[in-house]
């Protein structure tokens, strides 16, 4: 403090002018060029993806079934990639509807219920799920979780059946979409706990502590004065998750069994594929336009990840003056 | 309380460190150093850089083949992409490799690029993998399970879906067999594997299967895995469940005997060989290319027709001289007795028979170095 004390002084006379130093400079303009790197990259990503997906959507449908054998009865691109983005979304949905109940009571565990110290080191196991590579979560998923499960989706199909979603009979080995949602509910749980903890610390205490004065128990208190104020941030929470688990290639190719139809049944194998896992499935024997035609469906998923991102950004900014975020 | 957390940041990262190093300590071929102190002692060694690339079915046996060839001449470095045998063949006629590996047969597109790039002169076919695809199955209580042609092409076109059906019992008198769905499992990458299998059950079962061949599952809605590893570990997660897949990588699964002519056959590498002498040469190509016209329908006795035959291609002439010494190095040593029976450790691929053997190092020799 003592050694800004000198410049000051020297620029009273004039106007209040900020000194500048070679670090400020170099700092700002490392920072500005940082800034714009990240926008660059993404912008060369996308350039990329259209100029690389661009002969695919110029071909007509004779051609495409021509150049690429694998698109099998699809009488166009869009009717080709309409059931990998179904099976994407219908995924991370299934994850999504697992991973937020479960992140949000963990997150409020950590915030109101956890001793601080079990709270901190508790915070700490739930961000190294997030540090397990996917390729791992395909292994575990495939190899240990997949036994246990089938009890379970053979006692859905068998008592449940009549829901038109739980039809059955579950596969065995169950290698579906609930299988790889159950999956990325694990993989999405370390974000949405890890936001929704910030957001529901950030919860005015005042408030808390009138609840509580006025006599209201725990659970009304953080009904009444951290739910409301936390919902945008756990909604962005969500979405973030939900970009995750649109985006998640190995885990899902290690543990569905892929087909390309517009089906709900999540009980059986070979019905939805989604489009990371698609990709990572075809590529390694495409050539010529099939890698085109693959980039094309990167660039849907890239799409759809930037408007659900943008949703989330603007759910967050429309309740702005109640976040905490901001 | 601080002091705690950067402890806890260091391990973390002395952990991470430790696992990263871990990942490259692989051993990159197992068994490498056993070849070579026979052959080459005699012979001046090769040197030079060598480049091919395509098919991921020879990639186990191609690395043993590297080893094996390095270690008889260390100057020479020999590398091999497994970027798939379309991939391969492309890189082949751009020039981009000396070789390629390849699981089908150039068509004559791909033959007139591969002619412009050798210089004029045509590049010829040489089957040097022979891999026997077993019929694996996890159905408990069953040891020994037969299936003719057509009850196989039924069970994986979804049509016989019960493991006491008749044509099953037919198959296998005297085995009782449970009452069961039986649960096909099938590649969901395209593969190699696929489009042999799909081959054989449309060239042996011509009624029961009206697919055509492709290295894509032709059917949708079924259980399928990614890889052969992906496939039997499926496979070994299902009961009932039966699928195709390397015969070395079977595991602890059961194999079904195939009808060929009045017997069942197991897949063996002698009876997978046997095929593959038994199968006219595809007609129509130059002279020295060695591509077979496999006899997937064959009635030979002891004969294994579900087989995936994969080729080298290489030219038939190189102006580079070094290059062309090194191509017809390599070639002949895994042509060679040695080099088939490294494949065979390290892959589970079924060794060429002498008869072929002969023909191969004809071609081998017919290959013009220089200008």
């Amino acid at each position: 403090m003592t050694t800004t004390g000198e410049p000051a002084a020297k620029s009273r006379p004039g106007k209040q002018r900020t000194p500048q130093r070679p670090g400020d400079l170099v700092f700002s303009f490392s920072a500005k060029a940082a800034g714009v790197l990240i926008l660059l990259i993404l912008a060369a990503v996308a350039v990329f993806l259209v100029v690389q997906a661009w002969p695919a959507i110029q071909l007509d449908s004779a051609e495409l079934a021509e150049e690429v054998h694998w698109v099998g009865d699809a009488e166009s691109l869009l009717d080709y990639v309409g059931p990998l983005v179904f099976g994407t979304v219908l995924a991370a949905l299934i994850a999504l509807a697992i991973a937020t109940p479960i992140a949000i009571g963990v997150a409020l565990f950590i915030s109101h219920y956890a001793p601080r110290r079990l709270a901190t080191s508790f915070g700490y196991v739930i961000d190294l799920l997030a540090a397990i590579p996917s390729v791992v979560y395909g292994l575990w998923g495939g190899l240990w979780l997949m036994p246990k499960l089938y009890p379970v989706f053979d006692w859905l199909a068998t008592n449940l059946g009549f829901i038109p979603i739980f039809e059955g009979p579950a596969a065995d080995p169950p290698r579906t979409i609930l299988t790889a949602g159950i999956v990325l509910a694990v993989m999405i749980l370390p974000i949405i706990t890890a936001v929704s903890r910030e957001v529901f610390l950030q919860a005015p205490t005042l408030h808390e502590e009138a609840a509580l004065a006025l006599g209201a128990t725990r659970w009304e208190m953080i009904r009444m004065a951290v739910l409301p104020f936390a919902r945008s941030g756990v909604i962005s929470a969500a979405m973030l998750g939900l970009g995750r688990a649109l985006g998640e290639t190995m885990a899902v190719a290690m543990v569905l069994s892929p087909g390309l139809l517009y089906s709900f049944l999540i009980l059986r194998p070979g019905q939805q594929q989604n489009i990371a896992a698609n990709i990572a499935l075809k590529f390694p024997e495409s050539s010529g336009m099939g890698v085109n035609v693959l980039i094309f469906t990167g660039l849907v998923l890239f799409v759809i990840t930037l408007v659900v991102n943008m949703l989330a950004r603007w759910i967050v900014s429309r309740r702005a003056e109640f976040s905490g975020a901001n | 309380m601080k002091r705690i957390r950067y402890g806890r940041i260091a391990a973390l990262v002395a952990a991470g460190a430790l696992v990263l190093t871990a990942c490259g300590n692989d051993p990159v071929v197992a068994g490498g150093d056993s070849g070579g102190n026979g052959g080459g002692s005699e012979e001046t060694s090769l040197s030079g850089e060598l480049a091919g690339a395509g098919a991921s079915s020879q990639e186990a046996a191609m690395q043993a083949w590297i080893a094996g060839f390095g270690a008889a001449n260390p100057e020479a470095i020999v590398t091999y992409d497994a970027v798939g045998s379309g991939a391969g063949r492309t890189q082949f006629g751009e020039g981009a490799v000396a070789f390629a590996g390849s699981d089908s047969v150039m068509d004559d597109e791909e033959r007139a690029t591969a002619k412009e790039r050798c210089g004029g002169t045509d590049a010829i076919h040489l089957p040097l993998y022979i891999s026997p695809i077993a019929v694996v199955y996890n159905l408990e209580g069953v040891e020994d399970l037969q299936l003719s042609p057509a009850t196989l092409a039924g069970i994986f076109n979804r049509e016989i879906t019960n493991w006491d059906d008749q044509a099953i019992k037919a198959d296998n008198p005297g085995v009782t067999l449970p009452n069961k769905r039986i649960i096909p499992v099938n590649r969901s990458d395209e593969s190699g594997t696929t489009e042999n299998f799909t081959e054989y059950l449309a060239a042996a079962a011509v009624e029961a299967w009206p697919h055509e061949p492709s290295g894509d599952w032709p059917l949708q809605g079924g259980q399928s895995a990614q890889g052969t590893s992906g496939l039997v570990q499926t496979v070994q997660g299902g009961d009932g469940t039966i699928g195709y897949a390397d015969a070395s990588k079977a595991g602890n699964l059961g194999v079904a005997k195939i009808k060929v002519g009045d017997s069942y056959v197991e897949a063996s590498s002698e009876a997978a060989a046997k095929v593959v002498d038994e199968s006219p040469r595809l007609e129509g190509v130059p002279e020295g290319d060695l591509a077979i016209d496999l006899k997937r329908d064959t009635t030979a006795e002891g004969t294994y027709p579900i087989v995936l035959v994969s080729y080298l291609i290489v030219c038939k002439s190189y102006e580079d001289a070094a290059q062309g010494d090194l191509v017809k190095g390599f070639v002949s040593y895994v042509a060679s007795e040695e080099g088939q029976a490294q494949a065979e450790q390290a892959a589970g691929s079924a060794p060429i028979s002498d008869t072929l053997r002969s023909e191969v190092e004809a071609s081998i020799e017919s290959i013009a170095v220089g200008s």
